[in-house]
């Protein structure tokens, strides 16, 4: 079982390193950025022996690429030990809780499409494509 | 999307089967529900039996199980056992040349965000959504 509450600075290292060593790329300054800005939310699962099980991110943001008001989904990353125990689930629902309280009717995020695990989750919690369609161009 | 009657009825058998593991149903109790001929059926659910997903089933009156991973199999691992490998097509005319080849590009777009929809999507997930 797995408690879910706020992140706080002391979850920084933590969190920097589970997501360091998922995606290969550390990134402290972006995951204290995320504490910084009061608009985010920013969550953590915390195991009964008080280590990271996981955490999630997001903000509700309007009119972003025209859109209305929508609760957008940064960042989820589990534990890979700690996975298929509905530890992201939680994490998914706290975090969708706290947008509709905020007003929102509408959750987004943005997906690889070869990270067929992060999909599945998102489709799993009832996610489907949305009207939108991600461009790239490489300007290199 | 298109998709050739033998993945659709593939995806129908697997989860119809799937929807309640426990219960058999024969080639002849399918192939009514969907509308097709038991040999059809069979032929498909001879496909699913092979990937190990059903089990059981002689003949057209014999019962066939889910035997698969709801929650692993996805509605890719059926349609990759009925259709072509992506990218294993013969090239068509004219695919080599600049027109053609940019064509293609576009078309291969669209097939990778189909394959991507179609993996991550549970045959749990399917059965979920339908309640």
């Amino acid at each position: 079982m797995v408690a879910i509450r706020l992140a706080q600075t002391s979850d920084l290292p933590a969190v920097s390193a589970l997501d360091a060593r998922l995606t290969g790329t550390a990134k402290p300054d972006y995951w204290q950025s995320m504490l910084n800005v009061p608009e985010r939310h920013f969550l953590v699962a915390e195991s009964e022996k008080g280590e990271l099980a996981g955490f999630i991110a997001g903000e509700v943001r309007a009119w972003e690429f025209g859109q209305p008001a929508a609760g957008w989904v940064f960042a989820i990353q589990i534990d890979p030990k700690l996975r298929l125990k509905g530890v992201g689930t939680r994490l998914f629902e706290a975090l969708v809780a706290r947008f509709k309280d905020k007003g929102v009717t509408r959750v987004r995020t943005l997906v690889d499409r070869r990270d067929h695990l992060i999909l599945s989750f998102f489709r799993a919690q009832g996610m489907v494509a949305g009207p939108s369609l991600q461009l790239d161009m490489d300007v290199a | 999307m298109k998709l050739q009657t033998g993945t659709r009825l593939g995806l129908y058998a697997a989860l119809e089967l799937a929807r309640e593991p426990e219960r058999t149903l024969s080639a002849s109790d399918l192939a009514d529900r969907f509308g097709v001929s038991a040999h059809h059926m069979a032929k498909v659910l001879r496909n699913l039996a092979n990937a190990g997903l059903v089990r059981g089933g002689r003949g057209a009156s014999g019962g066939y199980r889910f035997t698969g991973n709801r929650k692993r199999t996805t509605l890719m691992d059926i349609v990759a056992l009925f259709e072509p490998a992506p990218g294993s097509r013969p090239k068509e005319p004219g695919e080599q040349t600049d027109i053609g080849s940019a064509l293609q590009r576009v078309l291969t777009e669209i097939d990778e965000i189909a394959e991507a929809t179609l993996r991550s999507v549970s045959l749990e997930t399917m059965l979920k959504a339908k309640r």
